[in-house]
Protein backbone atom coordinates (compact mmCIF):
# COMPACT_ATOMS: atom_id res chain seq x y z
CA UNK A 1 0.00 0.00 0.00
CA UNK A 2 1.67 3.48 -0.81
CA UNK A 3 1.49 6.13 1.71
CA UNK A 4 1.57 6.26 5.54
CA UNK A 5 -2.03 4.54 5.73
CA UNK A 6 -0.11 0.96 6.12
CA UNK A 7 1.81 2.22 9.08
CA UNK A 8 -1.25 3.01 10.85
CA UNK A 9 -3.38 0.26 10.57
CA UNK A 10 -0.04 -1.90 11.09
CA UNK A 11 0.27 0.59 14.56
CA UNK A 12 -3.70 -0.80 14.91
CA UNK A 13 -3.22 -4.07 15.07
CA UNK A 14 -0.27 -4.23 17.29
CA UNK A 15 -2.42 -2.75 19.81
CA UNK A 16 -5.15 -4.62 19.31
CA UNK A 17 -3.22 -8.03 19.73
CA UNK A 18 -1.35 -6.64 22.56
CA UNK A 19 -5.02 -5.37 24.09
CA UNK A 20 -7.09 -8.69 23.40
CA UNK A 21 -4.43 -10.79 24.84
CA UNK A 22 -3.66 -9.01 28.06
CA UNK A 23 -7.68 -9.08 28.19
CA UNK A 24 -7.76 -12.52 27.14
CA UNK A 25 -5.30 -13.44 30.30
CA UNK A 26 -7.00 -11.11 32.87
CA UNK A 27 -10.21 -13.36 32.23
CA UNK A 28 -8.81 -16.67 31.83
CA UNK A 29 -5.88 -16.62 34.38
CA UNK A 30 -6.76 -17.41 38.40
CA UNK A 31 -6.46 -14.09 40.46
CA UNK A 32 -5.62 -14.61 44.25
CA UNK A 33 -3.02 -12.48 45.29
CA UNK A 34 -1.37 -12.78 48.20
CA UNK A 35 1.31 -10.67 50.07
CA UNK A 36 4.35 -12.58 49.42
CA UNK A 37 3.43 -12.85 45.39
CA UNK A 38 3.11 -9.40 45.61
CA UNK A 39 6.35 -8.50 46.93
CA UNK A 40 9.18 -7.50 44.17
CA UNK A 41 12.05 -10.38 44.03
CA UNK A 42 15.05 -10.19 45.78
CA UNK A 43 15.87 -14.03 45.79
CA UNK A 44 13.51 -15.01 48.58
CA UNK A 45 13.76 -12.36 50.90
CA UNK A 46 11.79 -9.61 52.09
CA UNK A 47 12.63 -6.37 49.50
CA UNK A 48 15.69 -4.04 51.14
CA UNK A 49 14.57 -0.42 50.58
CA UNK A 50 13.04 0.95 47.38
CA UNK A 51 14.00 0.28 43.98
CA UNK A 52 13.37 3.72 42.68
CA UNK A 53 17.39 4.56 43.78
CA UNK A 54 19.83 7.13 42.29
CA UNK A 55 22.36 5.31 39.54
CA UNK A 56 25.19 5.36 37.79
CA UNK A 57 25.94 9.03 36.30
CA UNK A 58 27.23 6.78 33.82
CA UNK A 59 23.99 5.91 32.14
CA UNK A 60 23.60 9.82 31.78
CA UNK A 61 26.31 10.42 30.11
CA UNK A 62 25.72 7.87 27.55
CA UNK A 63 22.51 9.07 27.03
CA UNK A 64 23.76 12.74 26.69
CA UNK A 65 26.92 11.99 23.96
CA UNK A 66 24.12 8.77 22.38
CA UNK A 67 22.17 12.55 21.85
CA UNK A 68 24.98 14.27 20.17
CA UNK A 69 25.88 11.83 17.89
CA UNK A 70 22.70 10.49 16.64
CA UNK A 71 22.00 13.63 15.58
CA UNK A 72 24.84 13.64 13.62
CA UNK A 73 23.79 10.57 11.91
CA UNK A 74 19.84 11.68 11.21
CA UNK A 75 22.03 14.51 9.41
CA UNK A 76 23.59 12.03 7.39
CA UNK A 77 20.51 10.29 5.56
CA UNK A 78 19.68 13.21 3.25
CA UNK A 79 23.21 13.90 2.76
CA UNK A 80 23.55 10.48 1.39
CA UNK A 81 20.75 10.20 -0.40
CA UNK A 82 22.44 13.19 -2.45
CA UNK A 83 25.92 12.99 -2.44
CA UNK A 84 26.05 12.21 -6.34
CA UNK A 85 24.47 15.49 -6.81
CA UNK A 86 26.74 17.51 -4.60
CA UNK A 87 29.75 15.95 -5.93
CA UNK A 88 33.37 16.67 -4.35
CA UNK A 89 32.28 19.84 -2.65
CA UNK A 90 30.07 17.44 -0.92
CA UNK A 91 32.33 14.67 0.21
CA UNK A 92 34.97 17.47 1.37
CA UNK A 93 31.99 19.13 3.63
CA UNK A 94 31.39 16.01 5.53
CA UNK A 95 35.54 15.37 6.37
CA UNK A 96 35.05 18.58 7.78
CA UNK A 97 31.92 17.95 9.64
CA UNK A 98 33.55 14.29 11.04
CA UNK A 99 37.06 16.11 11.59
CA UNK A 100 34.44 18.50 14.22
CA UNK A 101 32.42 15.84 15.18
CA UNK A 102 36.34 13.74 16.09
CA UNK A 103 37.21 16.41 18.36
CA UNK A 104 34.50 16.11 20.71
CA UNK A 105 34.83 12.13 20.75
CA UNK A 106 38.58 12.38 21.37
CA UNK A 107 37.83 14.78 24.47
CA UNK A 108 34.90 12.41 25.74
CA UNK A 109 37.25 9.28 24.89
CA UNK A 110 40.11 11.23 26.77
CA UNK A 111 37.56 12.36 30.13
CA UNK A 112 36.97 8.15 30.13
CA UNK A 113 33.31 8.88 29.35
CA UNK A 114 33.95 5.20 27.10
CA UNK A 115 35.80 3.67 29.72
CA UNK A 116 33.54 1.09 32.03
CA UNK A 117 34.34 -1.70 34.27
CA UNK A 118 38.17 -2.60 35.42
CA UNK A 119 39.04 0.03 32.33
CA UNK A 120 37.03 3.14 34.59
CA UNK A 121 38.63 2.04 37.88
CA UNK A 122 42.55 2.11 36.37
CA UNK A 123 41.36 5.44 34.76
CA UNK A 124 40.84 6.94 38.00
CA UNK A 125 43.15 5.58 40.33
CA UNK A 126 45.82 6.82 37.84
CA UNK A 127 44.23 10.30 38.21
CA UNK A 128 44.41 9.75 41.55
CA UNK A 129 47.57 9.06 42.01
CA UNK A 130 48.71 11.83 39.11
CA UNK A 131 46.77 14.64 41.34
CA UNK B 1 -14.23 -0.23 -2.36
CA UNK B 2 -12.21 -1.41 -5.18
CA UNK B 3 -10.59 -4.87 -5.21
CA UNK B 4 -7.09 -3.58 -5.30
CA UNK B 5 -7.98 -2.00 -2.25
CA UNK B 6 -8.81 -4.78 -0.40
CA UNK B 7 -6.11 -6.90 -1.74
CA UNK B 8 -4.10 -4.16 0.03
CA UNK B 9 -5.64 -4.97 2.96
CA UNK B 10 -5.53 -8.75 2.87
CA UNK B 11 -1.58 -8.20 2.39
CA UNK B 12 -1.48 -6.04 5.49
CA UNK B 13 -3.15 -8.76 7.16
CA UNK B 14 -0.91 -11.42 5.82
CA UNK B 15 2.06 -9.49 6.86
CA UNK B 16 0.67 -9.25 10.42
CA UNK B 17 -0.40 -13.27 10.92
CA UNK B 18 3.15 -14.27 9.27
CA UNK B 19 4.70 -12.41 12.11
CA UNK B 20 2.70 -13.61 14.86
CA UNK B 21 4.11 -16.71 13.30
CA UNK B 22 6.93 -15.86 12.80
CA UNK B 23 7.42 -15.38 16.30
CA UNK B 24 6.41 -18.86 16.93
CA UNK B 25 8.31 -20.24 14.56
CA UNK B 26 11.11 -19.05 16.12
CA UNK B 27 10.68 -19.96 19.65
CA UNK B 28 10.44 -23.47 18.22
CA UNK B 29 13.36 -23.27 16.14
CA UNK B 30 15.04 -21.61 18.57
CA UNK B 31 14.86 -24.79 20.95
CA UNK B 32 15.05 -27.23 18.39
CA UNK B 33 18.37 -25.86 17.28
CA UNK B 34 19.44 -25.73 20.62
CA UNK B 35 18.63 -28.98 21.45
CA UNK B 36 19.91 -30.39 18.04
CA UNK B 37 23.44 -28.58 19.12
CA UNK B 38 23.36 -30.00 22.14
CA UNK B 39 23.03 -33.51 21.17
CA UNK B 40 19.33 -34.21 22.22
CA UNK B 41 15.90 -33.71 20.41
CA UNK B 42 14.21 -30.75 21.74
CA UNK B 43 10.74 -30.13 22.15
CA UNK B 44 8.81 -33.59 21.00
CA UNK B 45 5.67 -34.25 22.59
CA UNK B 46 3.15 -31.42 21.67
CA UNK B 47 2.14 -32.38 17.93
CA UNK B 48 4.59 -34.11 15.25
CA UNK B 49 8.33 -33.46 16.58
CA UNK B 50 6.69 -30.92 18.78
CA UNK B 51 5.36 -28.29 16.17
CA UNK B 52 2.55 -27.29 18.51
CA UNK B 53 5.07 -26.60 21.32
CA UNK B 54 4.68 -22.48 20.78
CA UNK B 55 0.77 -23.00 21.06
CA UNK B 56 0.86 -24.58 23.99
CA UNK B 57 3.30 -22.42 25.23
CA UNK B 58 1.11 -19.53 24.66
CA UNK B 59 -1.57 -21.13 25.75
CA UNK B 60 -0.25 -21.83 28.91
CA UNK B 61 0.66 -18.65 29.75
CA UNK B 62 -2.54 -17.11 29.18
CA UNK B 63 -4.15 -19.22 31.91
CA UNK B 64 -1.65 -18.18 34.52
CA UNK B 65 -2.02 -15.21 36.99
CA UNK B 66 -1.56 -11.90 36.03
CA UNK B 67 0.86 -10.11 39.24
CA UNK B 68 1.79 -6.83 39.50
CA UNK B 69 3.51 -6.44 42.60
CA UNK B 70 3.37 -3.98 45.20
CA UNK B 71 4.56 -0.61 44.29
CA UNK B 72 4.53 -0.99 40.85
CA UNK B 73 3.30 1.31 38.46
CA UNK B 74 -0.24 0.59 37.17
CA UNK B 75 -0.96 1.81 34.10
CA UNK B 76 2.77 1.76 32.76
CA UNK B 77 3.96 -1.77 33.94
CA UNK B 78 0.70 -2.89 31.58
CA UNK B 79 1.64 -0.20 29.23
CA UNK B 80 5.67 -1.19 28.56
CA UNK B 81 4.81 -4.71 26.88
CA UNK B 82 1.86 -2.82 24.51
CA UNK B 83 4.31 -0.20 23.42
CA UNK B 84 7.14 -3.08 23.02
CA UNK B 85 5.20 -5.38 20.82
CA UNK B 86 3.37 -2.53 19.00
CA UNK B 87 6.52 -1.26 18.12
CA UNK B 88 7.93 -4.29 17.11
CA UNK B 89 4.80 -4.78 14.52
CA UNK B 90 4.51 -1.56 13.16
CA UNK B 91 8.46 -1.75 12.80
CA UNK B 92 7.83 -3.96 9.49
CA UNK B 93 4.97 -2.16 7.87
CA UNK B 94 7.97 -0.38 5.83
CA UNK B 95 9.42 -3.42 5.02
CA UNK B 96 9.15 -5.28 1.52
CA UNK B 97 8.91 -8.56 1.21
CA UNK B 98 8.15 -9.28 -2.88
CA UNK B 99 8.18 -7.63 -5.87
CA UNK B 100 5.19 -5.81 -7.77
CA UNK B 101 2.76 -8.70 -8.55
CA UNK B 102 -0.87 -8.63 -10.62
CA UNK B 103 -1.83 -12.04 -8.42
CA UNK B 104 -1.68 -13.72 -12.03
CA UNK B 105 -3.83 -11.81 -13.56
CA UNK B 106 -6.36 -10.95 -11.01
CA UNK B 107 -5.88 -6.98 -11.00
CA UNK B 108 -5.12 -4.69 -13.64
CA UNK B 109 -2.43 -2.91 -12.00
CA UNK B 110 0.63 -4.54 -10.07
CA UNK B 111 0.24 -4.39 -5.73
CA UNK B 112 3.37 -4.45 -3.94
CA UNK B 113 3.79 -7.07 -1.84
CA UNK B 114 4.65 -5.26 1.69
CA UNK B 115 2.49 -3.30 4.62
CA UNK B 116 3.21 0.06 3.37
CA UNK B 117 5.23 1.60 0.50
CA UNK B 118 7.30 4.73 1.61
CA UNK B 119 9.76 7.11 0.16
CA UNK B 120 11.47 7.15 3.49
CA UNK B 121 11.03 3.53 4.17
CA UNK B 122 14.59 3.39 5.80
CA UNK B 123 14.06 6.34 7.91
CA UNK B 124 10.43 4.99 9.60
CA UNK B 125 11.99 1.70 10.58
CA UNK B 126 14.38 3.32 12.12
CA UNK B 127 12.04 5.53 13.98
CA UNK B 128 9.42 2.87 15.32
CA UNK B 129 12.32 0.68 16.76
CA UNK B 130 14.11 3.08 18.17
CA UNK B 131 10.78 2.97 20.37
CA UNK B 132 10.75 -0.48 21.19
CA UNK B 133 13.43 0.70 23.74
CA UNK B 134 10.54 2.51 25.81
CA UNK B 135 8.85 -0.58 26.71
CA UNK B 136 11.95 -1.88 27.89
CA UNK B 137 12.97 1.35 29.91
CA UNK B 138 9.13 1.59 31.27
CA UNK B 139 8.90 -2.07 32.28
CA UNK B 140 12.13 -1.81 34.22
CA UNK B 141 11.20 1.00 35.81
CA UNK B 142 7.72 0.66 36.43
CA UNK B 143 8.17 -2.83 37.81
CA UNK B 144 9.75 -1.54 41.53
CA UNK B 145 12.30 -4.02 41.55
CA UNK B 146 15.88 -3.56 41.37
CA UNK B 147 16.62 -6.37 38.88
CA UNK B 148 14.12 -4.95 36.73
CA UNK B 149 15.81 -1.36 36.94
CA UNK B 150 19.17 -2.64 36.26
CA UNK B 151 18.03 -4.51 33.14
CA UNK B 152 15.64 -2.07 31.89
CA UNK B 153 19.22 0.88 32.10
CA UNK B 154 21.74 -1.93 30.45
CA UNK B 155 19.34 -2.47 28.10
CA UNK B 156 18.79 1.32 26.97
CA UNK B 157 22.11 2.13 27.45
CA UNK B 158 23.38 -0.52 24.99
CA UNK B 159 20.75 0.08 22.47
CA UNK B 160 21.46 3.58 22.18
CA UNK B 161 24.75 2.39 21.91
CA UNK B 162 24.54 0.49 19.05
CA UNK B 163 22.49 2.13 17.38
CA UNK B 164 24.89 4.72 16.22
CA UNK B 165 27.31 2.15 14.31
CA UNK B 166 23.70 0.59 13.03
CA UNK B 167 22.35 3.63 11.74
CA UNK B 168 25.82 4.71 10.24
CA UNK B 169 26.63 1.46 8.45
CA UNK B 170 23.34 1.77 6.75
CA UNK B 171 23.81 5.06 5.62
CA UNK B 172 26.79 3.73 3.51
CA UNK B 173 24.02 1.58 1.41
CA UNK B 174 21.85 4.59 0.98
CA UNK B 175 24.66 6.36 -0.64
CA UNK B 176 25.13 3.54 -3.07
CA UNK B 177 21.60 3.08 -3.90
CA UNK B 178 20.67 7.22 -3.56
CA UNK B 179 17.68 6.42 -2.59
CA UNK B 180 15.75 5.91 0.75
CA UNK B 181 12.61 4.13 -0.29
CA UNK B 182 13.52 0.79 0.66
CA UNK B 183 12.12 -0.93 -2.49
CA UNK B 184 13.89 1.33 -4.70
CA UNK B 185 16.98 0.04 -3.06
CA UNK B 186 15.85 -3.84 -3.27
CA UNK B 187 15.69 -2.73 -6.96
CA UNK B 188 19.18 -1.26 -7.25
CA UNK B 189 20.37 -5.04 -6.59
CA UNK B 190 19.08 -7.05 -9.51
CA UNK B 191 21.45 -8.31 -12.30
CA UNK B 192 24.22 -9.98 -11.82
CA UNK B 193 27.95 -8.68 -12.50
CA UNK B 194 29.66 -10.74 -15.09
CA UNK B 195 26.77 -13.00 -15.66
CA UNK B 196 27.34 -14.73 -12.39
CA UNK B 197 27.82 -12.85 -9.29
CA UNK B 198 24.65 -11.07 -7.93
CA UNK B 199 24.94 -7.04 -8.01
CA UNK B 200 23.73 -7.56 -4.21
CA UNK B 201 24.99 -4.85 -1.87
CA UNK B 202 26.93 -7.15 0.32
CA UNK B 203 29.78 -7.68 -1.87
CA UNK B 204 30.11 -3.77 -1.65
CA UNK B 205 30.35 -3.59 1.61
CA UNK B 206 31.18 -6.40 3.69
CA UNK B 207 32.15 -4.24 6.05
CA UNK B 208 29.12 -2.55 6.13
CA UNK B 209 26.98 -5.76 6.60
CA UNK B 210 29.00 -7.36 9.08
CA UNK B 211 29.01 -4.11 11.41
CA UNK B 212 25.24 -4.21 10.78
CA UNK B 213 24.74 -8.09 10.94
CA UNK B 214 26.31 -7.14 14.95
CA UNK B 215 24.92 -3.82 15.90
CA UNK B 216 21.41 -5.68 14.75
CA UNK B 217 22.69 -8.63 17.54
CA UNK B 218 23.01 -5.98 20.05
CA UNK B 219 20.24 -3.99 19.58
CA UNK B 220 17.58 -7.01 19.77
CA UNK B 221 19.18 -7.69 22.82
CA UNK B 222 20.57 -11.18 21.60
CA UNK B 223 23.36 -13.59 23.15
CA UNK B 224 26.56 -12.66 22.98
CA UNK B 225 25.28 -9.11 24.09
CA UNK B 226 21.95 -10.31 26.31
CA UNK B 227 22.95 -8.21 29.36
CA UNK B 228 19.56 -7.22 29.79
CA UNK B 229 18.67 -10.19 30.86
CA UNK B 230 21.87 -11.82 31.91
CA UNK B 231 20.32 -14.35 34.22
CA UNK B 232 23.12 -15.09 36.44
CA UNK B 233 23.54 -11.66 37.00
CA UNK B 234 19.84 -9.82 37.01
CA UNK B 235 17.65 -12.97 37.03
CA UNK B 236 15.57 -12.04 34.10
CA UNK B 237 16.28 -7.96 33.56
CA UNK B 238 13.55 -5.70 32.92
CA UNK B 239 11.13 -8.59 33.17
CA UNK B 240 11.34 -9.91 36.07
CA UNK B 241 8.15 -9.14 37.75
CA UNK B 242 6.27 -9.95 34.29
CA UNK B 243 3.96 -12.92 34.44
CA UNK B 244 1.45 -14.19 32.38
CA UNK B 245 0.83 -12.75 28.86
CA UNK B 246 2.66 -9.44 29.69
CA UNK B 247 5.52 -11.34 30.22
CA UNK B 248 4.86 -13.81 26.93
CA UNK B 249 4.78 -10.51 24.87
CA UNK B 250 8.36 -9.46 25.71
CA UNK B 251 9.82 -12.30 24.04
CA UNK B 252 7.41 -12.22 21.34
CA UNK B 253 8.38 -8.57 20.52
CA UNK B 254 12.31 -9.34 20.83
CA UNK B 255 11.08 -12.24 18.13
CA UNK B 256 9.26 -10.02 15.85
CA UNK B 257 12.20 -7.78 16.28
CA UNK B 258 14.72 -10.28 15.03
CA UNK B 259 12.90 -10.93 11.99
CA UNK B 260 12.41 -7.32 11.55
CA UNK B 261 16.26 -7.12 11.74
CA UNK B 262 16.69 -10.02 9.15
CA UNK B 263 14.04 -8.88 6.53
CA UNK B 264 16.06 -5.20 6.87
CA UNK B 265 19.45 -6.58 5.89
CA UNK B 266 18.03 -9.12 3.24
CA UNK B 267 16.52 -6.25 1.71
CA UNK B 268 18.92 -3.84 1.91
CA UNK B 269 22.57 -5.75 1.56
CA UNK B 270 21.37 -9.32 0.13
CA UNK B 271 19.09 -8.56 -2.87
CA UNK B 272 15.51 -8.88 -1.26
CA UNK B 273 13.60 -10.89 -3.83
CA UNK B 274 15.64 -10.82 -6.52
CA UNK B 275 17.36 -14.49 -7.00
CA UNK B 276 18.24 -17.18 -9.34
CA UNK B 277 15.73 -19.97 -11.17
CA UNK B 278 12.76 -18.27 -9.65
CA UNK B 279 10.51 -15.55 -11.98
CA UNK B 280 9.53 -12.32 -10.46
CA UNK B 281 6.56 -13.15 -8.95
CA UNK B 282 7.89 -15.84 -6.74
CA UNK B 283 10.60 -13.73 -5.66
CA UNK B 284 8.83 -13.81 -1.87
CA UNK B 285 10.22 -17.41 -1.62
CA UNK B 286 13.66 -16.16 -2.03
CA UNK B 287 13.05 -13.39 0.56
CA UNK B 288 11.71 -15.81 3.04
CA UNK B 289 14.79 -17.74 2.57
CA UNK B 290 17.23 -15.38 2.78
CA UNK B 291 15.60 -14.25 5.53
CA UNK B 292 15.60 -17.49 7.65
CA UNK B 293 19.09 -17.99 6.93
CA UNK B 294 20.02 -14.81 8.55
CA UNK B 295 17.44 -15.88 11.23
CA UNK B 296 19.35 -19.56 11.59
CA UNK B 297 22.60 -17.28 11.78
CA UNK B 298 21.19 -15.68 15.32
CA UNK B 299 20.21 -18.81 16.91
CA UNK B 300 23.68 -20.28 15.77
CA UNK B 301 25.46 -17.46 17.30
CA UNK B 302 23.49 -17.49 20.51
CA UNK B 303 24.26 -21.26 21.00
CA UNK B 304 28.02 -20.58 20.03
CA UNK B 305 29.29 -17.66 21.78
CA UNK B 306 29.86 -17.32 25.54
CA UNK B 307 27.99 -13.67 26.98
CA UNK B 308 30.74 -10.47 27.12
CA UNK B 309 30.96 -8.57 29.99
CA UNK B 310 28.74 -5.26 30.05
CA UNK B 311 32.17 -3.01 29.99
CA UNK B 312 33.52 -5.29 26.97
CA UNK B 313 30.38 -4.66 25.32
CA UNK B 314 30.09 -0.53 25.34
CA UNK B 315 33.55 0.01 24.96
CA UNK B 316 33.60 -2.17 21.81
CA UNK B 317 30.59 -0.37 20.50
CA UNK B 318 31.77 3.27 21.38
CA UNK B 319 35.83 2.57 20.66
CA UNK B 320 35.78 0.08 17.80
CA UNK B 321 32.09 -0.11 16.11
CA UNK B 322 31.35 3.18 15.96
CA UNK B 323 34.53 4.60 14.40
CA UNK B 324 34.49 1.93 11.92
CA UNK B 325 31.27 2.44 10.58
CA UNK B 326 32.50 5.97 9.70
CA UNK B 327 35.37 5.42 8.36
CA UNK B 328 33.36 2.72 5.94
CA UNK B 329 31.01 5.45 5.41
CA UNK B 330 33.64 8.09 4.11
CA UNK B 331 35.54 5.38 2.31
CA UNK B 332 32.41 4.18 0.47
CA UNK B 333 31.43 8.13 -0.14
CA UNK B 334 35.15 8.42 -1.99
CA UNK B 335 34.67 5.21 -3.96
CA UNK B 336 30.79 5.89 -5.10
CA UNK B 337 32.26 9.98 -6.48
CA UNK B 338 35.34 8.30 -7.93
CA UNK B 339 33.43 5.92 -10.25
CA UNK B 340 30.55 8.13 -10.40
CA UNK B 341 32.51 10.88 -12.30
Amino acid sequence: MDGWLGVIIMIALGVGFAAVMIGLSLLLGPHNPTPEKLAPYECGMPAVGSARERHSVKFYLVAMIFLLFDIEVAFLYPWAVALRDLGWAGFVQLVTFFLILSVGYVYVWRKGVLDWGPAARAGRHAARRAA
Amino acid sequence: MDLRFLVQLAIIGLTFFMLINASALLVYAERKVMGFMQQRYGPYRVGPHGLLQPLADILKLLMKEELRPKGADRWLFTLAPMLAITAAFAAFATVPWGAETTLFGLLDQPVKLGAADLNVGVLVVFAITSMGVYGIVLAGWSSNSKYSLFGGLRASAQMISYELSYATALSAVILLAGSLSIREVVDGQAGYWLGVVPRWFVFLQPVGFLIYVIAGVAETNRAPFDFPEAEQELVAGYNTEYSSVRFALFPQAEYINMTTMAAVATDLYLGGWHGPFLPAEYGWIWFLLKVGAILFTYIWVRWTVPRYRYDQLMQFGWKWLFPASVVNLVVTAALVLYFHA
